[in-house]
């Protein structure tokens, strides 16, 4: 017994700062992300005093919303060490379609053929990932290629029926309730869903035990090929919804209307903690990386920062953050 | 082992040339030598990217960011010859990708990240840098290097496009082969352990690879501005292309094995399944689904040969 306390006691004495920062963050990345969140929060305050209030409350959070959605699917793909290129333009899809099919019958079939267009995206992802072993980034990078072409066909045979956007998707997209976005309504159960199956179902231990170590799951009885294709299915999925809230938000759908968020998607999921490499990450992280990726959106507008500088900004960002992950998790 | 043996991917690859040639000309009777010449102007940025990607493939690793350097490149050259000759602009583009390209390199030698995570961030990065240099397209072409490309040397259907190309990648490509950076190449894409405990720079040579990847993607860069006229900040399709390419022409994903011969016979055929799509008037947004569709299929194939290899 005092053996045991003895080594113990040993090892917590010679493992270096870094390293117990290191394992602090990766148990537990929510509360670095809050303090960060915190203060960027106080620099937006001091930068231009006045405007923190609750309607710079309610935007922040409805547009962190559609960020949050889709770094779901960003994180939930990492956890098994991939990644979805396609989840953008899946989502742009899926609000094309349903603006387009709506004026023709009705918001019920629109909703549900776009969301039939954004599962088989993401079934032939899981096909290509999971049977034929392609590298996730390389194969929904392609289907995201192969899908833009579908939707450019497709935009020429809907061109003369104009777009109309189901009444519920704006009130959900654009419309307060006592203050609050009304995406609320829709991303509290989602996230609540994500957080308690990753962590109380099957499915959502499957996900780390694969992206831990795949092989020792294989050979535990998991059948990888059945995993992969639920994944990027659910993905699929989840990335039409979010589709189908941005369109209720920006209530003009177009060729790119998603597109945009990708790169601040995948940044969100690597701020939050999740590991690109498989096996770690939590939702939580990841709604505070999109709220901290939002809150740094607006300061850059304030800085009247160009385009390009912010897209490097976030490369650098997805770069960094990884790099200290690595840095910090190396010596475990 | 004897010649036709060895180069058995490279001769098949030639022979699916020809064939899908000959198909081109049954579906266009008069496809003759102004039609060889578009599709090896068409060609040229693609195989400079497939030349770029093939490189760090060999090496064990993977660039995503090709497509990107590219562009920095193309909006450098054309905003430098703006206000200065071509040689020096020329000059200065090919050491800028270089550069980059060796700051890709560095960044994964020193952080320790994945080729694969690094290239993504760098993709982002360059693609800002692009639009920094140049926020709409812009800029100029000195006229000499754009009438280089266009018609035939010498005799009808030798496009100077295609020699422009062979000698751009020849005069990088064939010394280097024959030095010992070659080697070490091969060797640290074959086995990066191997090659480490037999007293090769790991770190070096992957920043060296990663460089003349950069350097192809310059010269890919120069090929796109002496094709529009113009310096384009947004990226071309060249990224998902280029690995297609790359695995088609018989270069291993993850390492070691193939040349630069094979993509670039690879980028003329994916280049001309495009022409015979144009000619048989397909929609050009149908062909680009058929040809991502193709494209996807390939590295599909790459990815189940290499499970074989490697179960094997």
């Amino acid at each position: 017994m005092s053996m045991i306390d003895q080594t113990d006691q040993a090892e917590v004495e010679t493992t270096p700062l870094h390293v117990r920062i290191g394992r602090f963050m990766g148990d537990y990345p929510v509360i670095p992300l809050i303090i960060l969140l915190g203060c960027l929060v106080g620099v937006l305050e001091f930068m231009r005093p006045g405007i923190i209030s609750p309607f710079w409350l309610g935007n922040t959070i409805k547009f962190a919303i559609p960020l949050a959605m889709l770094a779901a699917c960003q994180m939930l793909t990492m956890l098994t060490a991939g990644i979805d290129l396609s989840a953008a333009v899946v989502a742009t899809v899926s609000a094309f379609v349903v603006a387009s099919v709506t004026p023709l019958y009705g918001p019920f079939a629109g909703v549900m053929i776009a969301l039939g267009a954004a599962v088989l995206v993401g079934l032939v992802n899981g096909f290509g990932v999971g049977v034929a072993r392609v590298h996730p980034l390389i194969m929904t990078l392609g289907t995201g290629l192969i899908a833009t072409g579908c939707l450019q066909v497709y935009q020429r045979f809907v061109i003369n029926t104009g777009a109309d956007i189901p009444d519920f998707l704006e009130w959900l997209g654009t419309g307060r309730t006592a203050g609050m976005p009304n995406g609320l309504f829709l991303f509290v159960p989602f996230a609540a869903a994500i957080l308690l199956g990753l962590r109380y179902t099957g499915f959502g231990r499957l996900l780390f035990a694969l992206g831990s170590n795949e092989h020792a799951a294989k050979l535990s009885g998991v059948r990888s090929w059945q995993v992969f294709m639920a994944l990027y299915a659910l993905v699929g999925l989840i990335a039409g919804i979010t589709g189908l809230l941005y369109v209720g938000m920006i209530r003009a759908p177009s060729l790119s209307l998603a597109n945009p968020l990708l790169l601040p998607s995948v940044a969100a999921a690597v701020i939050g903690g999740t590991s690109i490499f498989g096996g770690r990450g939590s939702y939580a992280g990841t709604i505070v990386g999109a709220l901290i990726l939002t809150v740094i959106g607006t300061l850059l507008t304030l800085l009247q920062m160009p385009q390009g500088a912010r897209v490097v900004f976030f490369g650098l960002i997805i770069l960094g953050v990884t790099a200290l992950y690595v840095r910090l998790t190396e010596n475990r | 082992m004897s010649f036709a043996q060895k180069h058995a991917w490279t001769l098949g690859l030639v022979a699916l040339f020809l064939v899908l040639l000959g198909i081109t000309k049954l579906v266009q009777p008069t496809f003759g030598a102004s039609g060889l010449e578009s599709l090896a102007r068409a060609a040229l940025p693609f195989a400079f990217a497939t030349a770029a990607m093939a490189v760090v493939v060999i090496v064990g690793g993977i660039d995503l960011s090709v497509a990107s350097i590219m562009a920095v490149c193309a909006v450098t050259a054309a905003v430098l010859m703006e206000s200065m000759g071509a040689v020096p602009a020329v000059l200065i583009t090919l050491a800028m990708g270089l550069g980059m390209g060796m700051i890709n390199g560095a960044l994964i030698v020193l952080t320790k990240v994945p080729d694969i995570v690094v290239t993504l961030a760098m993709l982002f990065v360059w693609e800002g840098t692009a639009l920094l240099i140049l926020n709409a397209p812009g800029g100029t072409v000195a006229d000499g290097l754009q009438s280089a490309i266009a018609g035939s040397f010498l005799v009808d259907g030798l496009p100077n496009a295609l020699i422009v190309m062979a000698v751009a990648i020849a005069i990088v490509w064939i010394p280097l082969k024959r030095s010992k950076l070659g080697l070490s190449i091969y060797a640290v894409g074959s086995s990066e352990l191997a090659a480490f405990r037999s007293g090769v720079a790991v770190g070096r040579t992957k920043i060296a690879a990663y460089g003349i990847c950069g350097l192809f993607c310059a010269m890919g860069g120069l090929s796109l501005i002496m094709l529009t006229g113009i310096g384009e900040p947004v990226p071309g399709p060249y990224l998902l292309a280029s690995v297609a390419a790359v695995v088609l022409g018989g270069v291993v994903l993850g390492g070691g094995i193939g040349g630069l011969l094979g993509p670039i016979i690879a980028v003329f055929i994916l280049r001309i399944i495009r022409t015979i799509l144009t000619l048989a008037a397909v929609d050009p947004n149908v062909t680009t689904i058929i040809e991502g569709t193709i494209m996807v299929g390939v590295v599909m194939f790459g990815a189940v040969l290499m499970m074989r290899r490697r179960s094997t």
